[in-house]
């Protein structure tokens, strides 16, 4: 879990690319890795906005958020995790139905058709 | 300033501090909490949930960051030690001392152990902390390496019971030891014990009563139980669950006054003999009684509170305390309520009885007839809350007292509602939280709350053990109804419908995507829920399967295989009524060989191969299927199996060959995505082997054809199919079945099975064979050719996918490399499995 802490747009220090904009599904999820961390990356074609976080659920410590629904709740867009459904918020990491703790979230920069993630490492 | 300490941070001190925290004059106090345990207060009542997910979170009452917010100060794991009532200080085991200005005891209470020599020996437990179910679960996992382990429960009241369930649950056999000549002696009558045995050894329990244990036997380890009567029991693991006792020792030490047999000595407002020192909970000796309940409890909490606080009017402890409880999780229902025990001569006894079903029934009337005084109810518990409604309120009872548990005779649903409006505004509906009637009316007539969940946010109710919930959703529908508003179950936030408006409007409009929909029908980005429930319409209404929109499936529909614990896969083929050739099962074994995969025959007639990874699937797909196999859905909400028996093929008993039909069946409604899943059983006579009436339908050949039952499950909640039509032949019985699934597959709401949505079907079963049988609505042809639409319309999803290489990307585990997953297995019996959470 250390592994992994929010990053903010202005921490960034590296633009890494994850990939090109057409290998990510519309409305879902996908894993891409950077070193030995897994980042999972999900594109809301409604409204043409890139999120990501990390692939690790908190709640049993599993690689699978990429793999998980997402949607929007009360305006907050949010993933919910394909084991238990806990859902955590793509904007700020935070578990909204429960008491799991948060995911980190990392910005993500679209240029073109390339898709960058940012890192502060 | 003055400051409060709470000494026991369980769930009565904790609803101590949530009152706390919201009393208008808490600013003038600051208040320290201590608590023994490690975590923060947690929810005792449903502590075996735990051991099905092993996930205390669910389980907590509130976090750290709860008392933080509220500007408590919460010191966990810090035992008080010490205690000077004099000079009003106390000390903890790490050596800190704090003066108070009140002080309240809330130390609850500890499992009471016999002396029974041997009782330290490894492999005997306790059952009251998150601690002690660890300590069983692991050490369960150990013996369940050894063929034959059992465990044993000592003690057959409501804790035994549950214990043993889990235990039972956990793959131990089980025996239950009670000192008593019955089960639960101090809630149920010889009859209802009895009753109430017969279903548990149903279940698998065996149960041994008026036994006393004189000595735990083994050398380190527990391997048998000695008795008195000179028996010997065998058992690895034992649980006592023999009472408990009051957690009195700081209050002794002291000098606080306690009973005779323990318990720290409460007035009517929860003061001890010392001064401003309060207790509650079930370290509280109140009118010479322990409660071991949390509604009792948290009525003390109130009292305490409003005492200390020198409300204008301080609550003061009722005269007596209702000890009213429905036990769950043991399989079947048990409740008591009031006085269930009477005194001979002081109350006329009604009892219904039921042997071959395990239902047993008890009412005690006053002698006069007029009022309810308490009842035993085993096996159907279904009347508890509104005879307990009745009971509190001390309505006035019907001339026929018997009705009151005979009564739903015929209608088959439970006419709660109708009693509801009956209640007095001072009916407390929740009592865990005292919530009256009044009040949660209150608030929906002033439109703060309009569903059961705003109820529950708005006042708490609910929030204890959940018993009340059924009543608060009557509430609101009588809310609603009264108002003229139909009562409508909506989907979500996005789409303001029910799913059979929904479903309406799509083919309405012939909507084809989710988007489409989204942007006619709905708003925003959708959600977990709505997308799921739109996939399965799309799915019903234009045979699509998974593929063309994978995104909006659920998790196991978009990778078409079930996720594991580890996130890997597991690969179910169809195998229809399980019948397989030889060399189908060794082409299965071939793969699994192959793919390393864990194999193991399911409940439902067929073969699971467990862990596979994501980038594995179209591969091993991609064998299977060139070996004749097709996908079994074991994914989907749709048609899972149709069990069989052998039937006449070559059973002496058989009436017809059940196999043949059964196959039939599977492959005609085969991948049929629905509602929730589906399950179908054919049996060959009514030995019903193939449990055809545990599924949502089933078929029993009898001498003149096959009688057609509906509305089955297993499950959580199990419930028997109900007969629909028969006997009948088999054309008859497609027709019909084409008729009731495409009806259930229109209007039955999401992730609802069939059983439930006969449970609220207004007519019950006979408008459903009204609909069915003789075509009240005018719709049976229209359902029929709508059926045999989906029936042609089947494909196999997974051919799809591995005909098609931009599907099988969706496999990929990563955009940007080829790598694959690293897991991590632990060997298991010659095979392997995920290493555990
Ligand atoms: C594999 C199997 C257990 C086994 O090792 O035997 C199994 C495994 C699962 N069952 Fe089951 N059930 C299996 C037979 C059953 C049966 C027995 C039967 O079908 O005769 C039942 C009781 C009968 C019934 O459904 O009425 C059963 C009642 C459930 C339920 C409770 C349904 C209910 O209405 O209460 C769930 C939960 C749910 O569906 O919401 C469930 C859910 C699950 C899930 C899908 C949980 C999950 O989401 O991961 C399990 C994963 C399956 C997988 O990964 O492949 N499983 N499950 C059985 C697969 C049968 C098959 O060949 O497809
Ligand atoms: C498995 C199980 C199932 C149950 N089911 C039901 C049910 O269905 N319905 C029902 O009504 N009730 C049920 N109960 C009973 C219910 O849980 C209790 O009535 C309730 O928890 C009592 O609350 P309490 O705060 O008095 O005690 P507890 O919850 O035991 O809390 C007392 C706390 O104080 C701490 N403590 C003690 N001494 C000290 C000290 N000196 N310093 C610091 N901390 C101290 C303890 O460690 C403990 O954490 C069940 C109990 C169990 C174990
Ligand atoms: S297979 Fe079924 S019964 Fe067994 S643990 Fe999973 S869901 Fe529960
Ligand atoms: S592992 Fe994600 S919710 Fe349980």
């Amino acid at each position: 879990m250390t592994a992994y802490q929010t990053i903010l747009p202005e921490q960034v220090t590296t633009w890494f690319r994850a990939g090109h904009t057409h290998q990510f599904p519309a409305g879902a999820g996908a894993t891409v890795k950077y070193g030995n961390r897994q980042i999972a990356v999900f594109y809301f074609h409604r409204n043409r906005r890139w999120y990501a976080c990390q692939n690790l659920c908190p709640h049993k410590l599993e690689n699978v958020l990429g793999r998980g629904l997402i949607g929007e709740q009360d305006g907050i867009p949010k993933v919910a995790c394909p084991l238990h459904k806990r859902t955590f918020s793509l904007e700020t990491g935070e578990n909204l139905n429960g008491d799991c703790p948060p995911v980190a979230v990392y910005p993500v920069r679209v240029e073109g058709e390339d898709v960058y993630i940012g890192f502060a490492d | 300033m003055q400051r409060i300490v709470v000494i026991g941070n369980g769930m009565v001190g904790h609803k101590f501090c949530d009152l706390f925290a919201r009393h208008p004059r808490r600013g003038d106090f600051r208040l320290t909490v201590f608590g023994e345990e490690r975590r923060p207060a947690y929810d005792r009542v449903h502590l075996s949930a735990y051991f099905a997910d092993r996930d205390a979170d669910k389980l907590a009452l509130a976090t750290r960051a709860w008392y933080a917010d509220r500007d408590i100060e919460l010191r966990t794991g810090e035992l008080v030690t010490e205690l000077d009532p004099e000079r009003r200080i106390l000390r903890t085991h790490l050596g800190h001392e704090m003066t108070y200005d009140y002080l309240v005891l809330a130390t609850g209470s500890v499992p009471f152990v016999p002396p029974v020599p041997g009782k330290d020996k490894s492999g005997v437990f306790v059952y009251r902390t998150i601690e002690d179910l660890d300590a069983i679960l692991d050490y369960a996992a150990r013996l369940r390496q050894l063929p034959g382990a059992r465990a044993t429960v000592m003690g057959g009241g409501l804790l035994g019971l549950e214990a043993a369930r889990a235990t039972l649950d956990m793959g131990l056999a089980t025996d239950v030891v009670e000192f008593a000549p019955r089960l639960m002696p101090r809630q149920l009558d010889e009859g209802g014990a009895a009753s109430l045995r017969t279903t548990l050894e149903g279940l698998g329990l065996k149960i041994h009563l008026s036994r006393s244990t004189t000595a735990i036997g083994g050398n380190g380890c527990i391997t048998h139980l000695d008795f008195a009567d000179g028996t010997q029991l065998e058992t690895d693991l034992l649980i006592i669950s023999a009472g408990i006792r009051p957690r009195d020792e700081l209050a002794r030490k002291s000098g606080i006054a306690v009973g005779p047999r323990g318990g720290i000595v409460a007035d009517r407002h929860m003061r001890t003999s010392a001064p401003d020192v309060f207790v509650i909970g079930e370290a509280a000796l109140y009118r010479d009684m322990i409660y071991g309940l949390v509604a009792p409890g948290y009525e003390m909490a109130r009292v305490a509170l409003s005492t200390l606080m020198r409300d204008a009017d301080p609550a003061c402890m009722p005269e007596s305390i209702d000890l009213s409880t429905k036990l769950k999780l043991i399989g079947t229902d048990v409740a008591s309520f009031g006085d269930c025990l009477p005194q001979p001569g002081t109350a006329r006894s009604i009892v219904y009885r039921d042997e071959a079903g395990g239902v047993y029934k008890r009412i005690n009337v006053s002698p006069d007839g007029r009022r309810l005084l308490g009842g035993i109810l085993v096996g159907d518990a279904a009347d508890y809350n509104r005879l307990h409604q009745i009971y509190r309120n001390q309505l006035a009872l019907p001339p026929q007292p018997q009705d009151l548990i005979l009564g739903s005779r015929g209608s088959g649903g439970g006419d709660a509602g109708a009693g509801i409006s009956e209640l007095p505004e001072a009916a407390v509906i929740c009592s865990c939280e005292n919530i009256t009637k009044g009040q949660l009316c209150g608030h929906l007539e002033a439109e703060q709350a309009h569903s059961v969940k705003d109820l529950i946010a708005c006042t708490g109710a609910g929030t204890g053990c959940g018993g009340c919930k059924p009543i608060l959703s009557d509430l609101v529908e009588q809310h609603l109804k009264a108002r003229g508003k139909v009562v409508r179950h909506l989907l979500c936030e996005h789409f303001p419908h029910t799913r059979q408006e929904l479903r309406d409007l799509i083919v309405l409009r012939q909507l084809r995507t989710y988007d489409e929909a989204l942007d006619e029908l709905g708003r925003g980005h959708g959600c977990e829920v709505c997308r799921p429930a739109l996939a399965g319409i799309f799915a019903t209404v234009y045979a699509e399967t998974a593929n063309p929109q994978a995104v909006i499936q659920d998790t196991n529909d978009r990778f078409l295989a079930n996720i594991q614990r580890n996130g890997t896969y597991s690969v179910v083929p169809r195998v229809p009524a399980g019948e397989i050739t030889p060399d189908k099962l060794i082409a299965i074994g071939a793969v699994a060989k192959k793919f390393g995969l864990y194999t193991k025959i399911t409940g439902g007639q067929r073969i699971d191969l467990f862990g596979a990874r994501l980038d594995q699937l179209p591969p091993i797909w991609e064998e299977l299927i060139a070996a004749g196999f097709e996908s079994g859905h074991a994914y989907g909400k749709s048609l899972r199996t149709v069990k069989s028996c052998v039937g006449s093929t070559w059973c002496r008993y058989g009436m017809d060959e059940s196999v043949s039909f059964a196959i039939e069946i599977e492959e005609r409604y085969k991948g049929l995505r629905s509602p929730h899943k589906l399950k179908g059983g054919v049996s060959g006579c009514i030995r019903e082997c193939a449990e055809a009436r545990g599924k949502d339908f089933g078929l029993i050949a009898v001498e003149e054809g096959y009688n057609l039952y509906v509305c089955g499950n297993g499950g959580a909640r199990p419930k028997h199919a109900v007969l629909l039509a028969g006997p009948i032949d088999r054309r008859t019985a497609v027709r019909y079945l084409d008729r009731f699934l495409m009806f259930y597959l229109r209007t039955a709401g999401p992730l609802v099975r069939t059983a439930k949505w006969l449970e609220t079907m207004e007519g019950g079963i006979d408008y459903l064979r009204s609909v069915v049988m003789d075509d009240v609505l005018g719709i049976a042809a229209e359902l029929e050719t709508e059926m045999q639409g989906l029936v042609n319309g089947y494909r196999c999803e997974w051919k799809e996918v591995i005909e098609d290489p931009e599907m099988r990307a969706r496999f990929r585990p990563f955009v940007n490399t080829d790598d694959t997953e690293e897991l991590e297995f632990v060997p298991l019996r010659d095979q392997q499995m995920p290493k555990p959470w």
